[in-house]
């Protein structure tokens, strides 16, 4: 089962001959079903062309019509990123994942307005992507370090995905799914939304929740959780140490006006009972504890 | 990106936010001048420009009655190391001057506006409380602060923005101008890709007029390169030399107060290890994230600007090669400290693509580096190095 994304998701790489997007399409082809389900690319003024095997279409539209895609990767530059998602949801797709680090919070703003009462969901921008071990990668991250198995997660940060990842490989403890929400103010899944779908995912059995400084996603999630989750859930947030008023590298990274602190998030987890770790190095441990 | 009160003034004044006639100055003759300029018989305001908030309180903002104490505030003012709640405890030296004509105040009032990440909207914030922070009133009595979520299609529509006014106590002979600025402010905060829009007070004048005494911008960085008018206005005096520095090779960094200097790939990541280090005891000296492609020059830039502060007494790197692979990063490392020619204790926890490769070219390096098996290693062994 996995979320989101399995063997039978059909995607379009939108910036397909780009530098960014020719080198991860590349590794994403070369990732257990990636040549089944990297099934097109789009760059405007390249139809016809072909990459690794890939045909690149002009539009979205004619990609998916040409080869029933439902879910689309972006690796499009900041400036023209927020245009690359409004024509994924006007075609229609399922899922869009936009990689992109840098887009102006104005195009998200009107992007996201856009996509209300569609049905298109929407990971990241500024995220590693989306994987399901063993099945397919859609983004950045390197593959190698996951591993098939039970365990979801869910976060804001990209390396520190890896490290979560790579604890729980270390420990024996796959992964079902692991979302790349992405380190912007504005953007699409939160974690709460991620939550959900781990909840009712048969596969997945506990979650690693990896949240950061800024905004009130975490305790949002956590609220919900407190009276529905049904599984195991360790939290680890980044940014304990980290001064008020800068911005710590993620654009939503950010305390402002005493808002979004580690502190005062890592309190509501607690709150609502959720396994928490100030530890990094501990998030694989904790969540194996939490498993007994 | 910050910029001073007199320019964000100057930016909404286009929009038709009206604001008390000024001229920015940066001597004490051009501050005289300038008053003289404005009328002869004042009061005139003398106003720090420096980007933190909290000037007044700091000594920063005198009322001026005649052209001498123009001259005598202007001398104190300019030059002196401001210190206010928002800003280092050493205080941020005074540059600049805004000299502007005394607003005769009958109320003092709050708008400003940020983007709420909740409804991905803008949200413009009005209050009765003006000349308070706005935290403080949000503490205290919450219920003062009138809010309204902009729809992004329709913009702030003149029925919210006149709702708005009646609610901070606006009396009905000044709505319709009071309309006018708050639109005008919230056209100008989206035009101008803004982060934050503050005018706090916006004030009523003895007069019935409604005019923004104070004003605070900030910008997306992310949209600043279709707004090169606005990126001109950048004061780099006003900012972190190190930070500067950093922007240029394209590494994010920002300066703290410990001793153990941290270079990290992925801002999660960098976080996370200044957090590690403080739950082992130690101290962070920054925050410094050399992103996905670090190069051996970035390497080598991010060494010197750790090591550009004295205070550290050991260095920490954490990286995890995904697409990054750790040979390169290795290789990076190594060269960067033989270049700065390193004299501090470097700890190294690489993990990740071709670790083993990075490790021996670590290991064979010649250099003293104390590798490390994994990030708790990491931070126990560089919190010893940095007390020793």
């Amino acid at each position: 089962m996995a979320i989101l994304i399995g063997k039978n998701t059909k995607v379009i790489t939108q910036g397909i001959t780009g530098k960014t997007g020719s080198f991860h399409t590349v590794q994403c082809l070369d990732y257990a079903h990636g040549r089944e389900c990297f099934v097109a690319g789009v760059n405007p003024g390249k139809g016809g062309q072909s990459f690794e095997g890939v045909p690149v279409f002009e539009t979205v539209k004619e990609a998916k019509q040409r080869t029933g895609a439902n879910a689309s990767v972006i690796y499009v530059p900041p400036p023209f990123a927020a245009a690359a998602i409004d024509e994924a949801v006007d075609a229609g797709l399922d899922l869009v994942i936009c990689i992109t680090e840098g887009i102006p919070v104005r195009d998200m703003i009107r992007t996201r307005h856009r996509m209300r009462g569609t049905p298109t969901l929407l990971v990241g921008p500024n995220c590693p992507g989306v994987i399901t071990p063993g099945a397919i990668k859609i983004g950045i991250m390197p593959g190698h370090i996951h591993k098939p198995g039970s365990i979801g997660v869910v976060s804001r940060s990209g390396t520190l995905t890896y490290e979560a990842v790579w604890q729980l490989s270390e420990l024996g403890l796959g992964q079902s799914t692991c979302v790349g929400i992405g380190g912007d103010p504005v953007n699409g899944l939160k974690h709460l939304d991620v939550m959900k779908m781990f909840n009712d995912d048969p596969q997945t059995e506990a979650v690693i929740m990896v949240g950061e400084i800024g905004g009130s996603d975490e305790e949002e999630c956590a609220v919900w959780m407190k009276s529905h989750m049904k599984k195991p859930v360790v939290g680890f947030i980044a940014g304990i140490t980290a001064p008020p008023g800068k911005r710590m590298g993620h654009a939503g990274a950010i305390i402002s006006g005493g808002k979004g602190t580690a502190q005062e998030k890592l309190a509501v987890m607690e709150e609502c009972g959720i396994q928490i770790t100030r530890n990094p190095a501990e998030m694989g441990k904790t969540l194996m504890k939490s498993l007994l | 990106m910050k910029i001073h009160e007199y320019q964000a003034k100057e930016i909404l004044r286009g929009f038709g936010v009206a604001t008390p006639r000024g001229v920015a100055c940066f001597t004490v003759e051009e501050a005289v001048k300038a008053a003289q300029g404005l009328g002869a018989s004042g009061p005139w305001v003398v106003k720090a420009q420096i980007h933190a908030g909290g000037r007044g309180k700091g000594g920063g903002v005198k009322l001026a009655r005649s052209l001498d104490e123009v001259r005598e505030y202007a001398d104190k003012i300019l030059g002196m190391h401001l210190i206010t709640p928002q800003t280092s405890p050493e205080g941020q030296l005074v540059r600049r001057l805004l000299v502007e004509q005394g607003v005769d105040i009958a109320k003092e009032l709050y708008v400003g506006m940020v983007v709420d990440r909740s409804s991905q909207r803008v949200v413009v914030m009005a209050s009765s409380e003006g000349g308070m922070e706005i935290e403080e009133v949000a503490a205290r009595s919450p219920e003062k602060i009138h809010k309204v979520f902009v729809d992004p299609a329709a913009g702030l529509t003149p029925e919210e923005a006149a709702g708005l006014a009646r609610a901070i106590g606006i009396p009905e002979a000044s709505v319709a101008e009071a309309v006018g600025i708050l639109r005008a402010l919230h056209q100008a905060f989206v035009e101008t890709d803004g982060g934050l829009a503050e005018i706090n007070p916006l004030v009523l004048t003895g007069a019935g007029k409604v005019v923004a005494l104070d004003a605070k911008m900030n910008f997306d960085d992310n949209a600043l390169f279709r707004h090169p008018e606005i990126l001109a206005l950048r004061d780099l005096d006003e900012e972190d030399p190190a930070e500067i520095e950093a922007s240029r090779f394209g590494l994010s960094y920002i300066s703290l107060d410990g001793n153990i200097g941290c270079l990290v790939n992925g801002a999660g990541l960098a976080m996370a290890t200044m957090d590690i280090i403080k739950l082992y005891g130690g101290e962070p000296a920054n925050f410094l994230d050399v992103g996905g492609g670090a190069t051996t020059e970035k390497v080598t830039e991010a060494f010197k600007l750790m090591l550009s502060n004295p205070k550290v007494h050991a260095i920490l790197v954490n990286i995890f090669g995904g697409i990054m692979r750790c040979d390169v990063i290795a290789t990076g490392v190594v060269e960067a400290a033989r270049q700065v020619k390193l004299k501090v204790p470097l700890v190294v926890r690489l993990e990740g693509t071709n670790v083993e490769l990075g490790k021996q070219i670590l290991a064979e390096s010649g250099l003293a580096i104390i590798p490390a098996a994994h990030m708790a290693d990491a931070a126990e062994k560089v919190v010893r190095a940095a007390g020793a």
